[in-house]
């Protein structure tokens, strides 16, 4: 009994978390706290920490939103006011759920924004995204924070210092003139050092799917995990305290040999996939119901990386506070260019030990989905593994066809499977 | 004792089933249209496949004769069509029964008499006129099944009646087709092969005594002059037979289903196997240079990627839209008004080709019209269609990762003449000439045949059953 205690602490310290800030948000204007509209990729948190103010993440809401069942309602919505059904089905919800009273994910009422900071990393559609709030919230001031691509493959002191300066010269003076507090570099160092404290533990949790079997998916538990950073946690003591807490209860599951956990229960390892492409909200357990059944664990998935990527070694760094935020936007998963993405894929194949990678191809999302087929043909003609493709969106329920994605998995899993005894004929021989 | 292994196809269209013996050789084929009852599909394939088998055994056990006398094959397939009569004339006559039934439960009294005494005289007309094109084996190419075959005649009659009566006799047609269709008949394989061998008595000595046939084609048929001479010889030496080959046991040692219904056929679930699996498996085993397969069936274009063993490596199939599978060329042969088997020999007669942009089924629907109003030929615009369709399959294949040597083409469309002209020519084109393009006679079985060699090999799908139920839902 004390292992279920144990397992669900974790669970607890989230809940809270989350709850007290969609509490604050709901009281924000009795308590004068300002609050800023920004978005996962490139997130400015720790900024938004150091001037006191609250973030609002759109994709959060609209990924909640998939998931309560409320994002095909709220879609038709926004196209009932002219959004085409080619557009980004984010914005769309996101449209949605403001024309039906913003109610955020807990039911509580979403504060009107005081500022948009829009930073777009890796994804163009976000300016498009903030110009229609900015139509809903007129007046409401918009602080731009253009993120270099990585066209290149690195990041120059060139593109650090081009983004340093637009820190200093827009983004700061803007959100001293909202919160009515002036910059204060020594509180975002503190800050920061907690953000470099909250990335350790999440590159350990994430490595601890090298183990065999590994202890958790990745990908389907793995967007819980990242859930706390992306709703704007890091840098505070609450997500140092969560992700010890949660490091600690996966490491006991790593001593004890045990395998992931789904909604059904505990499940034994068969196949060790990485998975790039976000996944499906509006069907997410039958989505991951279609890979637990067949014993399939993601061990690492490129969608978790969104919020920040650290794999390679990037942290926070307080003695450097604003090229280090500069360089964690540039860093982010969807801003890497597609060279750079293949090696990232290919470095998670060998290093979690993958038998396969599969893409999950996103209808409404472009920043993710351009590009990834030829991403896939390159990794399976270099590393030789089965690869496969299957397709569906984000939060619109409409393109999530749940026969024709079973019929590719199925067929993808029996592959494996075929793989799987083929080797042992060979290396019996 | 013979072990002998099954693999079902449940299609969105047809439904195939193949026997193969322990050398992987086909000993049997059965095809059938899919229905709603996929149980039934199932069964009628399989039990297709099983009579198709013993004939295969007949002409084994005749093969010296065959040697010395070819035309004795001809008269083994000639059983065949006749016994396919009989199976048909058993469900015929449920037909009529069935559509009695509907008229009598659901028509008015004043419709009652009318519907009643047409359904009967149609199917007096039609009943001999079938069975005479099972006879002279006019049926054999066209491939269709029992409800096409019947549709079309009654149809034709029902046309020739007052306009007044014409739905409610389509009606009662449309309410017992499908319980007929679901119903599964047995047949006693000894008994209906006698049968046809009376008929046939009736047929050669007809031709015997009436050297005026009216059919010309069979007044020149070679093989069948000289079979009239002889045939009471090579009747002793099958009837010798017959009896071993109806009392052989069939043992199906081990099977595996396939196809888009492969979920709802009552197997057990280590014996369901993904399509794309068996079709790039029976491919290679046909053809082992296999690497690359393209398979059009009913409702999906599938390219698959195959390794030297025949396993898949990857592949892509359509989504969201199924223009250009099968079901497609079937809705442009009813938009035309003729038969689906017709479609790509008129294509092959294009003097040009027009272009067809539309990618919607629907919407080529309304372009066609188009096309034919201002005055294009059905011919060129079938020219169009069929190359917009093989140009939307190169694209799969490509998405695929492209055609590696050798290419292997399969599915129900492979039949059409005027797509496998497209998909050399396009193949070629984007690939090089060198390319080696396999197209073999049994494609529409490749799905079915690849499943029966997984039976053979019993390569297993193993799922993991054994998940601890001790849940912590609140998780999640």
């Amino acid at each position: 009994m004390s292992k279920e205690i144990i397992k669900e602490k974790s669970m607890i310290l989230q809940k809270e978390m989350i709850a007290n800030l969609f509490n604050d948000l709901s009281n924000a204007k009795e308590t004068g706290k300002k609050v800023v509209y920004t978005f996962v990729p490139g997130n400015l948190s720790e900024l938004i920490h150091a001037f006191d103010m609250l973030p609002v993440y759109p994709e959060i809401n609209a990924l909640q939103s998939g998931m309560r069942k409320l994002s095909g309602g709220y879609i038709r919505d926004a196209e009932k006011m002219g959004f085409s059904e080619d557009v980004c089905t984010y914005v769309k919800c996101d449209i949605g759920m403001m024309l039906n009273g913003n109610q955020g994910p807990t039911g509580k009422k979403l504060p009107d924004p005081d500022l948009l900071l829009l930073s777009y990393t890796g994804c163009f559609t976000f300016m498009k995204w903030f110009e229609n709030l900015e139509q809903l919230y007129p007046g409401v001031p918009v602080a731009m924070l253009h993120t270099p691509y990585q066209e290149g493959g690195k990041i120059t002191p060139e593109m650090t210092g081009y983004m340093v300066k637009q820190l200093k010269e827009d983004v700061i003076p803007k959100m001293e003139k909202v919160s009515g507090k002036k910059y204060d570099e020594t509180k975002l160092k503190h800050i920061l050092d907690d953000a470099a404290k909250t990335e350790d533990l999440i590159v350990k949790i994430f490595e601890t799917t090298k183990n065999k079997p590994s202890p958790i998916d990745a990908y389907f538990a793995g967007v819980y995990y990242i859930g706390p950073i992306n709703i704007g946690f890091r840098g505070t003591k609450e997500s140092v305290e969560y992700y010890s807490e949660l490091y600690s209860e996966i490491q006991e599951r790593v001593e004890k040999g045990l395998g992931p956990v789904t909604p059904e229960g505990e499940i034994t390892e068969r196949y060790r996939l990485v998975v790039e492409g976000p996944p499906n909200w509006t069907s997410f357990r039958e989505f991951w119901k279609l890979f637990y059944d067949h014993g399939a664990v993601i061990v690492a998935s490129s969608y978790t990386k969104v919020g920040g990527l650290h794999d390679y070694g990037f942290r926070h760094d307080s003695s450097r506070p604003l090229e280090s935020l500069s360089e964690y936007c540039m860093n982010c998963y969807t801003n890497l260019n597609l060279p750079q993405r293949i090696d990232y894929l290919k470095q998670c194949i060998t290093d979690y030990q993958a038998d396969g990678l599969l893409v999950n191809s996103i209808k409404s999302c472009n920043s993710f989905s351009a590009g990834q087929l030829l991403m896939m043909r390159a990794i399976e003609e270099k590393m030789e593994i089965p690869v496969g493709f299957i397709e569906s969106d984000l939060v619109d329920p409409r393109y999530f066809s749940y026969s024709n994605i079973k019929n590719r998995l199925d067929s993808y899993f029996q592959m494996l499977e075929q793989r799987k005894i083929i080797s042992k004929q060979t290396a019996i021989a | 004792m013979n072990k002998y292994y099954l693999g079902v196809d449940l299609g969105s269209t047809t439904s195939k089933a193949v026997i193969i013996n322990e050398n992987d050789e086909i000993i049997g084929r059965g095809i059938t249209n899919t229905r709603a009852n996929y149980k039934v599909a199932a069964d009628i394939a399989r039990q297709e496949a099983i009579y198709n088998a013993r004939f295969n055994f007949l002409k084994r056990l005749l093969k010296d004769e065959i040697k010395v006398h070819p035309e004795y094959e001809l008269y083994i397939k000639d059983i065949e069509s006749v016994f396919q009569y009989l199976q048909f004339k058993r469900r015929l006559d449920s037909l009529l029964m069935q559509m009695l039934l509907t008229v009598a439960n659901n028509f008015t009294r004043n419709l009652k008499h009318e519907a009643s005494s047409n359904i009967t005289k149609i199917f007096d007309t039609i009943e001999p006129v079938i069975r005479n094109e099972y006879i002279t084996g006019g049926l054999g190419s066209k491939n269709q099944f029992f409800r096409d075959i019947v549709n079309e005649k009654y149809t034709e009659e029902v046309k020739k009646l007052n306009i007044d009566i014409f739905e409610p006799m389509m009606l009662a047609f449309d309410k017992s087709i499908t319980p007929v269709e679901n119903k599964l008949f047995e047949f006693d394989f000894r008994a209906l092969v006698y049968e046809a061998m009376d008929i046939l008595k009736n047929k050669y000595e007809g031709f015997a005594e009436k050297s005026h046939v009216d059919d010309v084609s069979i007044h020149f048929d070679a093989e069948l002059n000289l079979l009239k001479g002889n045939y009471v010889k090579i009747t002793d030496s099958l009837k010798e037979h017959i009896e071993s080959v109806a009392g052989h046991d069939i043992h199906i040692s081990n099977m595996v289903g396939t196809g888009y219904g492969r979920a709802l056929l009552p197997f057990p679930e280590d014996c369901i196997k993904s399509e794309i699996l068996c079709h790039a498996y029976g491919a290679h085993a046909i053809f082992p240079g296999t690497r690359t397969v393209l398979d059009i069936g009913g409702q999906d274009t599938k390219a698959i990627q195959v390794d030297s063993y025949g396993l898949v490596t990857s592949f892509y199939m359509n989504d969201r839209c199924a223009a250009g599978c099968g079901r497609y060329l079937g809705y442009i042969a009813d938009e035309l008004n003729i038969s689906l088997n017709e479609l790509g020999p008129l294509a092959l007669e294009a003097e040009k080709e027009v272009n067809i942009c539309s990618t919607c089924t629907v919407f080529a629907g309304a372009e066609l019209r188009e096309l034919l109003n201002i005055g294009e030929s059905r011919e060129n615009i079938l020219g169009g269609l069929h190359k917009a369709i093989v140009m939307r399959a190169i694209s799969l294949i490509a998405r695929s990762g492209g055609v590696r040597n050798e290419f292997t083409f399969t599915g129900g469309v492979a039949r059409n003449k005027a797509v496998l002209k497209n998909v050399r020519d396009l193949v070629k084109k984007n690939y090089g000439d060198e390319i080696q393009i396999n197209i073999h006679s049994d494609s529409i079985f490749m799905g079915a045949l690849g499943g029966a060699l997984f039976a053979r090999k019993n390569i297993d799908i193993d799922l993991p059953k054994n998940k601890s139920k001790a849940v912590n839902k609140e998780m999640f």
